[in-house]
């Protein structure tokens, strides 16, 4: 997907809060309409840029590990590419960008989902934890420490997300055996191989107890 | 992907209203078949309807049914206690669709309106009847090993994706939607539809209805179930073929049946005639071989697809056999 420049450092809260007034007030009574057609045409008409770049976005609050974020995006910005190329968050890795491999995955609200399938603007008021927002300052999280341990990662392309979808097996319940643990982690696809040792690392900190 | 307008529906009505008014405009709940398809330009919306706000969440156990709202997740309706208690079958094909993530993300409403996996509506590059109709079928006469065995036309052999909805054609569910006419009800198994000349119509629903729930009616299906889901790799795979079986069993004798497969067909597949035949029998391994025979009657390869026809009747007789010994 094409990226557009960010434009986040222009964008006060002030700035923000009063483009959110305007374009409520451009909505119809029954439905909340962020980008209505008649500014979409600003870029067809070939507007200065500046003015199309500004009615072809739409104001979005996120919060990304404990940090409140007002933006502008254009409606077809992923969760991935938002946090990547937009919040500079490169953690959080593309991998195959269609839901197949699990490399994307975050926690949203506590819930663990795939940022390259989730539409950022659709994201309004979430929490998002990324790998970057695990560790409390130099410490790391018991599942940072674990698969450092067990080497659960080698190529370590997939590890942000394997760490993350690993803490979400754990909280959800899903940790109780190898096979279970190996079925709730199957859409995080490792292709180095690493598994045996990711399954290590889990079950270690299941049975650690600490708080996650 | 294309860029485009979204807004954001605040009831059921301005949802169907809001979407109405567009030519292109599509309904938006988990996304995640969606986008991904928004993002290889198969559908290319100008709008979409982000439908997420809306009071369509709930499981409610009502009498002699449950209702399930359309946006309730995946995993929600997977993990329910009651649901699993009551119609474990349905627990079971969720469990077994995708990964967590995404069940995490995707919506029952959805699922049901999930594309078809066929690689040639995938790849913009070749013919697909079900992506740009009356440009040919890929797979006819192509690489058809996922294709469909039951129900084929000669414009396409696609088969539905989902693992939902193999049981929830078992468990005789219905569907409710909301159109600009009205409220109505379809039952599942009118839901989906055969390809014959028209495959880029996946089901019955009117473009501009909205799916508000699906109802299951209460049944003696809560022990001897099994959703069988046989697949190139142990988890996190489209099924080759899968069978949900229901048994309801009295001294060895099966009192009620239902069955049917994914995999096969361009929709679930109900075994109506297989349900008959099992009917007051008494449990045997020779019975569900029968049983898995009768199941295959009638079913056509395409080539590559071929072994989905001794492989069917296995997985039925072998979905009977492990649902009858739980």
């Amino acid at each position: 997907m094409a990226s557009k420049k960010t434009n986040q450092d222009k964008v006060t809260p002030e700035d923000a809060s009063s483009r959110r007034d305007f374009i409520k007030k451009s909505g119809l009574f029954t439905a909340l309409a962020l980008t209505p057609p008649s500014l979409v045409m600003a870029s067809d008409k070939k507007w200065d840029e500046k003015i199309a770049e500004y009615l072809e976005t739409v104001p979005l609050s996120i919060e990304v590990n404990g940090t409140k974020h007002n933006l502008n995006i254009e409606p077809r910005t992923t969760l991935l590419d938002l946090l990547r190329e937009q919040l500079q968050l490169t953690g959080t890795k593309k991998g195959c960008d269609h839901g197949q491999c699990g490399a994307c995955t975050v926690h949203v609200n506590g819930t663990r989902i795939l940022s390259c399938l989730s539409l950022a603007t659709m994201q309004q008021n979430a929490q998002v934890t990324t790998i970057e927002g695990l560790s409390k300052g130099k410490k790391l999280h018991p599942m940072q420490e674990a698969f450092i341990k067990h080497d659960g990662f080698q190529c370590g392309y997939c590890t942000p997300g394997q760490i993350m979808s690993g803490i979400a097996c754990i909280k959800e319940g899903h940790a109780n055996s190898r096979e279970e643990i190996s079925e709730y982690m199957s859409g995080n696809i490792c292709r180095c191989g690493a598994y045996h040792n990711i399954v290590d690392a889990i079950t270690e900190v299941k049975e650690g107890g600490k708080e996650i | 992907m294309k860029n485009f307008q979204i807004i954001k529906a605040l009831s059921s009505s301005s949802a169907v209203t809001g979407k109405a008014k567009d030519n292109s405009s599509m309904f938006i709940a988990g996304g995640t078949n969606l986008v991904d398809l928004m993002k290889k330009n198969i559908v290319a919306p100008d709008k979409l309807v982000d439908i997420n706000g809306l009071d369509l969440k709930k499981i409610e156990f009502l009498k002699g049914k449950v209702s399930i709202g359309a946006l309730a997740k995946n995993s929600q309706v997977a993990e329910d206690v009651s649901i699993k208690e009551k119609y474990p079958l349905l627990a079971l094909a969720l469990a077994a669709g995708a990964s967590q993530q995404i069940r995490h993300m995707a919506t029952v409403g959805g699922n049901m309106l999930q594309k078809t996996r066929c690689s040639y509506y995938y790849n913009t590059d070749m013919p697909c009847n079900k992506r740009v109709p009356k440009s040919g079928c890929g797979a006819i006469g192509g690489s058809n090993r996922m294709a469909a065995v039951f129900g084929t036309s000669d414009s396409c052999i696609a088969v539905h994706p989902s693992d939902m909805c193999v049981a929830l054609a078992a468990l005789d569910a219905k569907v409710l939607v909301e159109g600009p006419k009205g409220k109505r009800e379809i039952d599942f198994t009118d839901f989906h539809r055969l390809p014959g000349n028209t495959p880029e119509k996946d089901n019955t629903l009117d473009s501009r209805e909205l799916i508000t729930a699906v109802e299951i009616p209460d049944n003696n299906f809560t022990k001897n179930v099994h959703y069988l889901k046989v697949r190139d790799r142990t988890s996190y795979a489209f099924a080759l073929v899968s069978v949900a079986a229901a048994l309801d069993i009295k001294d060895n004798t099966i009192n009620d049946v239902r069955l049917a497969m994914g995999g096969v067909a361009h929709k679930p597949w109900r075994l109506t005639e297989t349900e008959k035949f099992l009917k007051g029998k008494t449990i045997s391994e020779d019975l569900f071989k029968q049983a898995g025979h009768l199941s295959m009657k009638g079913a056509k390869g395409f080539g590559d697809n071929n072994f989905k026809l001794t492989l069917g009747e296995n997985a039925v007789a072998e979905a009977l056999t492990i649902a009858a010994s739980k």
